[in-house]
Order: C-alpha cells, then sequence, then structure tokens
C-alpha cells in the first residue's frame, strides 16, 4: 500500500489516542466549557462512526474528525446567539458603546479615546500579560460577538461562511466585527491600566 | 466624490475605526482607502487605535492556536471509556471490518 493512502484511511480503533486530546484543545478554547467540551469530542466521534462509510479519503482522517466537529462547535454558537438573556447582553454591550463617539460628529468622547499603554508592545513576556488580561476580556463579550470575531479572526472562515451559519446579513457583520473590537480594546486599555499603574 | 462626504469621514473616528477593521480583512474600496488614509493623517487618536487594533488581532490568535503539545488534555478516564465505547459500536455494525 502507498503511503499516501494509509493516511487517507479510517481508523475509529486509534481515533481517541490521536485525535481526541487535539478534537478536545480546539473544542474548550472556542466554547470555554470542559464538560460541553468533552461531549463535543464524543458526539464527533460517534457521528463519525455512522457516516464512515461516506469518508472518501479526500481529506485526512483527522482533517475530516475536525471538520465535524466545527461544525457542532457552530450549533452551539447557534444556541448560545439565541436566547432572550443573550439578546439582553448584547444590547446592553451595545448601550455601553454609544458612549464611545460624540453622537453628532463621531468624535472620540474624551473618556473612552485610546491611549498609549506605555508598554513596549514587541517584548514577549509583556505579550504574554497582555494576552492574559484580554482572555478575560473576550469572556464578557456577548456570546454572538465572541463567535463572529473568532470565526472570523481565528479560523479565517469565510465572511460568507460565518453569515449563512450564523444567520447575519453582511452589513451586520460588519457591524459585529467593528462592535467586538471597540469593545476588546476599551476593556484591555481600562483593566491594563488599572493593573499595571 | 462630494465635500460633504468627505468631510464626513475625515471628521469621523466612529467611521474610520469601523474602516480600519475591514482594512485588516481586506476588505476595502479604492474610496474608503482613501478616505481612512485622509482620516489616519490628521488623527493620531485613530492611529493609536489601529496599532492596538492590530496587537489584539495578533494576541487573540496566540491565545487560540495552542501547539498541540501544550493544548488541554482529556482525563483519561473519559479517553478510555470513549475508545471502549468506540469500539463496542464498531463490533456492533460488522460491515464496517
Amino acid at each position: 500500500m502507498q503511503p499516501s493512502q494509509i493516511s487517507n484511511r479510517v481508523d475509529p480503533h486509534g481515533w481517541v489516542k490521536n485525535y481526541a486530546d487535539i478534537l478536545y484543545s480546539y473544542a474548550v478554547t472556542r466554547i470555554s466549557d470542559e464538560e460541553q467540551a468533552r461531549d463535543l469530542v464524543q458526539e464527533t466521534f460517534l457521528a463519525a462512526l455512522e457516516r464512515v462509510d461516506k469518508f472518501e479519503g479526500r481529506s485526512s482522517e483527522g482533517t475530516w474528525l475536525m471538520a465535524i466537529l466545527k461544525n457542532k462547535v457552530i450549533d452551539v454558537y447557534r444556541r448560545n446567539a439565541a436566547g432572550l438573556r443573550k439578546r439582553t447582553e448584547t444590547l446592553k454591550a451595545e448601550e455601553e458603546q454609544q458612549d464611545f463617539f460624540d453622537h453628532l460628529d463621531g468624535h472620540w468622547n474624551a473618556a473612552y479615546r485610546p491611549g498609549e499603554l506605555g508598554v513596549d508592545q514587541q517584548d514577549p513576556l509583556v505579550q504574554k500579560e497582555l494576552g492574559r488580561v484580554l482572555q478575560a476580556c473576550l469572556g464578557k463579550l456577548p456570546a454572538l460577538w465572541l463567535s463572529v470575531f473568532t470565526m472570523k479572526h481565528v479560523d479565517d472562515d469565510p465572511s460568507e461562511i460565518i453569515c449563512r451559519e450564523l444567520k447575519l446579513t453582511p452589513s451586520n457583520f460588519w457591524v459585529i466585527i467593528h462592535r467586538a473590537k471597540l469593545n476588546l480594546r476599551a476593556c484591555l486599555q481600562k483593566n491594563w491600566l488599572h493593573e499595571y499603574e | 466624490m462630494s465635500m460633504n462626504k468627505l468631510k464626513g469621514i475625515i471628521y469621523n473616528c466612529r467611521q474610520a475605526t469601523f474602516l480600519i477593521e475591514k482594512k485588516q480583512l481586506g476588505s476595502l474600496t479604492l474610496r474608503e482607502k482613501l478616505e481612512l488614509r485622509i482620516h489616519l493623517t490628521g488623527c493620531s487618536v485613530c492611529r493609536v487605535f489601529q496599532r492596538q487594533s492590530i496587537l489584539i488581532n495578533r494576541l487573540v490568535r496566540g491565545l487560540f492556536h495552542i501547539p498541540p503539545a501544550a493544548g488541554a488534555k482529556l482525563d483519561p478516564t473519559f479517553s478510555n471509556k470513549l475508545q471502549a465505547r468506540i469500539d463496542e459500536e464498531l463490533k456492533k455494525n460488522k460491515d464496517f471490518l
């Protein structure tokens, strides 16, 4: 057998050993709920088993499993974005942002104006600390904004796919991309200066 | 481009930050590029925003793209049970083997 054929075969007996941790690590960084992430890994393998006869070997086994998991993560995104409580959370975040700019001329209002963080942004240690603060800020984003932001900026998903999966119009999409960044940046500056001054 | 439209963006930081985000995802029209360049030339606050916005994108990628060796690990008890369950399903479905 040719090596290329070997890599495109399916071997469920080795799935957990070969892929479970990689899949779990992906899921848990995206949905921040260990138990739910674990369930998604399990569901992924079981769904894959059912479809194993449809695996055509166009991608590797690992890529195929990851694609199944990704769809399951997007289902969670969709569920998280629905629900009354989540919509209230989004409204609240939108309201907070209304103060960022002057209503008439769109200038930054003084209290929200971006300022220098006063650190060397190239320093790896500084970046590590900034990452820690940013992580907390990501956790405070409305669920829908976080989903859109990570699909676009982390997973490089095409905008059309994100709009289709999360039922957004293109203009909704851009508004969310903008708002998520305004929110993250403000949160980073506020908490950074608060902790380190 | 009318003078009014151009004036609108030259002085509008809300719109400029919107274009900064679009730019990083590669979606600016020529006209938007020009508008943004004019705005940034005159607005040091939005230049700070742009720098930090790019930094945030890089930091977030770093938070999510964790090398496999450093990534989260499943509890071994769970893993073993999971593989056992898969093997069980495989036995049920003899067609597969």
